[in-house]
């Protein structure tokens, strides 16, 4: 084991070379995308807040970006309120 | 044509400032009349390396506020009298900078400089956006190491969407400056070589710096490494580092640290010894 490891101890680069290609590859298609997505956030709540009271917290907006199709999912969670339902 | 160019990276203490000095002292060397602009306001350090630090009376902040007029606020190298040096502040902070203010100090400047050359604070905020905001080309100074690289392709995605030429759709040149390379170790596969660098961050290399002590005497006196020891591997790097910046062709070879017998036997304490 320790004269395996004296061999192949220092080859680190290539180590660091693909982990930086993987995330680089990651973050590029992210770039941009962030702004649009805070923005969207804030509108959406805005318009949901006028009519049902919701937890901001509980909020959650997705953009997956996709060759053919692109899909916005947004969950929010909305909190209960007995006063205004109709039973 | 007086270019504007910023020296910018994302990451702090890979040698922005230092680069700056030494090929802005290149520049000049050759009979260009250069400007260096040190843009990180609160935290100025390019008066230090280049052995200005008490001839500071006015500052880049003082001239975008209207306190004082440029040639007022400008230093002349003792050194070399085609290079000058306009300081940062170090008691403001990087929020007394406006766009407006700084367009006017670099229109000014391109009347009398052919090389404007901004020294850009770390980080992706304010500061590092106005300096690189006017500018026509910038060279991203990126060390071998994995934070580095990362740090400097976000820059360079900076680069290409928040300067003025990229919002009017001209071109922009971006240059590559390795610096802190160590060619042994990179031969080892203990550091990424310089190919593994270019193949991630696909833009053109302008040079290679190699880590050196020279660098380190330079800043410790200083006196850009150009001035200081013109014969050493780091000025030579930035020497030809400067003339490709012209726009001469020269072929880019990799740093190699010769070691004599002696240094190969006893390692790195005789070698610097």
């Amino acid at each position: 084991m320790s004269l395996f490891s004296f061999f192949t101890r220092s080859r680190s680069a290539p180590v660091a070379r693909d982990r930086l290609q993987i995330l680089l590859a990651h973050e590029r298609s992210l770039s941009g995308q962030s702004d649009l997505i805070a923005v969207l956030r804030e509108e959406i709540l805005a318009v949901i807040a006028k009519h049902v009271s919701i937890d901001r917290d509980k909020v959650n907006v997705k953009l997956e970006c996709g060759d053919q199709v692109s899909t916005l999912e947004v969950n929010v969670e909305v909190i209960d309120q007995p006063k205004s339902a109709p039973n | 044509m007086p270019k504007v160019m910023v020296v910018t990276s994302g990451k702090g203490g890979v040698g922005k400032t230092t680069s700056t000095a030494s090929l802005g002292a290149a520049l000049a060397q050759s009979g260009q009349s250069v400007v260096l602009v040190d843009f990180d306001v609160g935290l100025r350090n390019l008066d230090l390396v280049m052995g200005a630090e008490r001839r500071v009376v006015f500052d880049l902040v003082n001239v975008v506020q209207g306190d004082a007029k440029l040639p007022q606020a400008l230093i002349r190298d003792k050194r070399i009298d085609t290079l000058t040096l306009l300081p940062a502040s170090q008691t403001r902070d990087k929020d007394a900078l406006t766009e407006e203010g700084v367009k006017n100090v670099i229109e000014e400047l391109k009347e009398k400089f052919d090389w404007i050359i901004c020294d850009s604070p770390a980080g992706i905020e304010k500061g590092a956006q106005l300096a690189m905001r006017f500018a026509d080309m910038a060279v991203i100074v990126t060390n071998p190491e994995v934070s580095s690289v990362r740090d400097s392709d976000r820059i360079i995605g900076m680069l290409d969407s928040k300067t003025l030429r990229a919002e009017n759709g001209d071109t922009f040149e971006k240059h590559l400056l390795l610096t802190r390379y160590n060619a042994a170790r990179a031969a080892r596969g203990e550091m990424m070589n310089v190919q593994d660098v270019l193949e991630i961050l696909a833009i053109p290399l302008l040079g290679i710096v190699p880590e050196s002590n020279d660098v380190l005497t330079a800043s410790n006196v200083g006196c850009p490494v150009t001035l200081n020891t013109p014969d050493s591997m780091a000025a030579k790097a930035y020497s030809d580092a400067a003339r490709r910046l012209r726009g001469e062709k020269l072929e880019i070879v990799e740093p190699m640290e010769r070691k004599g017998f002696m240094s190969r036997l006893f390692g790195r304490k005789a070698a610097t010894a």
